[in-house]
């Protein structure tokens, strides 16, 4: 028996939740209200909303001052390595637990989740140091290894909840009709695991790409991702709000676009399948 | 049945993981707990010899600590409580039937995805700025003074900021626990009279307590962490130097490396308590 909801209620529902999504939304929409107008009206009091000459003014003089493509570039540089590598060694991993678990399997998952536990602060200065020693202080190269590391866990406990939910059986009938390993996992498995990889993927980008710890202590003028250009900000000279809001909504639009592609994959991934 | 030889390949394809994530943990921690016995002052002179237990005694004793434990303390029980409390009458309130109710869910869920640099930014100066901020604007509508917000209320923006980025994770995970709530025991309870409120008291939040506890064990875990909103905001002034933070200035800032392992470590078991309660419960979900 379906719950009759008389419309009356449902109107009420609909203008209670448009008004808190509204809200709660209204910061970032601001933002990308302010990146169009001058600097004059960013801050005019009372402020301007819809009516004012917009202008693509902000989004040249950022790309120009701050060789803004560099920090994208960066971002993507980073944010997309570590997902690419962090995928070739969780993929096999989360594989092997799933579908030829020993008696130790449970312990080496939670293992792997407890390292994800692991307070960065504790361990700046080792990282900081042998960052140093290696000459990895402020290169790509080092900034995609942290992120790939501290976010194996997630990779490998993600695709190890999707892997488990592939029938056996399935498996068990390819074995028996003598696939080897190699056309197991290619013809196989790849097929049935593609939602489940991408959905990882998915999130593992969003993770790397707002990450603001390490890209904020490991990283200077050259390798610096759009985290740590944005926090170039927070000592601005004059008129600003304008061009803070441009770059701001530039470095969160692939990514607000890319989230809500993935807001089931985010509670799977961010709970490590404890709420599905 | 895998066989014996597809056991040592699976075996060979779980190594890397576990060697990576192994060195990951074991390499920089053990380098801390070493630095943590040891005078060490990379800008004043390096090592200067082994000091046992002191920079323990002296992290804890210095006058920044019970401050920051208490700012830490304050900040996560804030953002705990704003995030789950609202979280749960947002997940209800997106469970019921309404127009356009993915849009609605879009717009709460956004504030996960802006990098805590913008937010903390976008937040300090369009709308906490005392001269041209929202907020200001707002304030003097009304005729009133504008607040002093980071550093008059540093504490209250702080927990502000942080609730902001993360209610709509709070909200997305309780808002699928609901979706997994039988539908007919509610109508049933509804049907036989039961009130909202009882029917919230007694069937939806004992269904939603296992989420609610991992909500909080992982907001936790993040939150003892947050750094990027203070460093672009207060920087630590005005009270709201937390633990990470007071470790982060001394470990970097004021490079006495001895001194912040020693914090290092502290937060290291800090966070573990909260680590080991989340994984019991995750556990227990891998044996079903």
């Amino acid at each position: 028996m379906a719950r009759s909801v008389t419309t009356q209620r449902k109107t009420l529902n609909t203008a209670l939740a448009w008004g808190i999504g509204l809200v709660i939304f209204f910061p970032i929409l601001w933002t990308i209200l302010t990146s169009f107008k001058t600097e004059a009206q960013a801050i005019a009091d009372p402020p301007v909303w819809f009516f004012f000459d917009w202008t693509l003014e902000n989004y040249r003089v950022v790309q120009e001052r701050s060789n803004y493509n560099r920090f994208l570039w960066n971002s993507i540089i980073i944010a997309g390595g570590s997902t690419i590598l962090g995928m070739i060694i969780a993929i096999p991993a989360a594989w092997s637990m799933a579908f030829v678990p020993s008696n130790r399997t449970k312990d080496i998952l939670l293992w792997m989740l407890s390292t994800k536990m692991l307070p960065a602060v504790g361990v700046l200065y080792p990282i900081y140091l042998i960052f140093i020693q290696l000459g990895l202080l402020d290169t790509r190269i080092g900034l995609t290894i942290i992120l790939m590391l501290i976010n194996l866990p997630i990779m490998v406990w993600m695709l190890y909840t999707y892997f488990k939910e592939i029938p056996g059986e399935i498996l068990e009938a390819a074995r028996m009709d003598g696939a080897g390993l190699r056309e197991e996992i290619l013809y196989v498995l790849t097929p049935m695991a593609i939602p489940g990889i991408a959905s990882t993927v998915l999130l593992n980008i969003i993770l790397a790409w707002n990450e603001a710890f390490w890209t904020l202590n490991l990283t200077a003028a050259r390798a610096a991702p759009l985290t740590a250009f944005i926090a170039s900000y927070s000592s601005p000279e004059g008129l600003f709000y304008a061009k803070l809001s441009a770059a701001s909504t530039m470095a969160i639009a692939p990514i607000l676009i890319l989230g809500w592609f993935s807001q089931k994959q985010l509670v799977r991934g961010l709970t490590f399948g404890a709420v599905k | 049945m895998s066989t014996k030889a597809s056991r040592f390949s699976a075996r060979l394809m779980l190594a890397p993981a576990v060697i990576l994530l192994l060195g990951w943990m074991l390499v920089p921690l053990t380098l801390t707990l070493i630095f943590s016995f040891q005078r060490y002052l990379p800008l004043r002179g390096g090592f200067q010899g082994w000091v046992g237990f002191e920079n323990y005694a002296r992290f804890v004793s210095s006058s920044a600590f019970w401050p920051a434990i208490q700012a830490t303390v304050i900040i996560v029980g804030g953002v705990l409580l704003i995030t789950v409390i609202l979280g749960i009458l947002l997940a209800i309130l997106l469970d019921q039937p309404m127009w356009g109710q993915g849009i609605v869910r879009i717009l709460v869920i956004a504030p996960f995805f802006v990098m805590p640099t913008v937010s903390g930014l976008v937040w300090k100066n369009m709308f906490m700025d005392p001269n041209n901020g929202l907020l200001s604007h707002l304030w003097r509508y009304f005729g009133a003074d504008p607040v002093i917000w980071l550093s008059d209320a540093s504490m209250l923006s702080i927990i502000l900021i942080v609730s902001w980025q993360w209610l709509p994770f709070a909200t997305l995970i309780l808002l699928t626990a609901i979706q997994s709530l039988d539908s007919e025991q509610l109508e049933a309870a509804e049907m036989d009279g039961a009130p909202a409120l009882s029917r919230f008291w007694h069937i939806i939040l004992p269904h939603l307590s296992r989420a609610i506890t991992i909500v909080i064990l992982i907001q936790t875990i993040f939150l003892l962490a947050i750094f990027a909103e203070i460093f672009v905001t207060t920087q630590g002034s005005f009270g709201t130097r937390t633990l990470t933070y007071l470790i982060f200035q001394r470990v970097l800032e004021s490079q006495n490396v001895g001194l912040g392992s020693a914090g290092g470590i502290y937060a290291v078991i800090l966070a573990n308590i909260f680590a080991l309660l989340l994984m019991r419960i995750v556990g227990k979900n891998l044996d079903r």
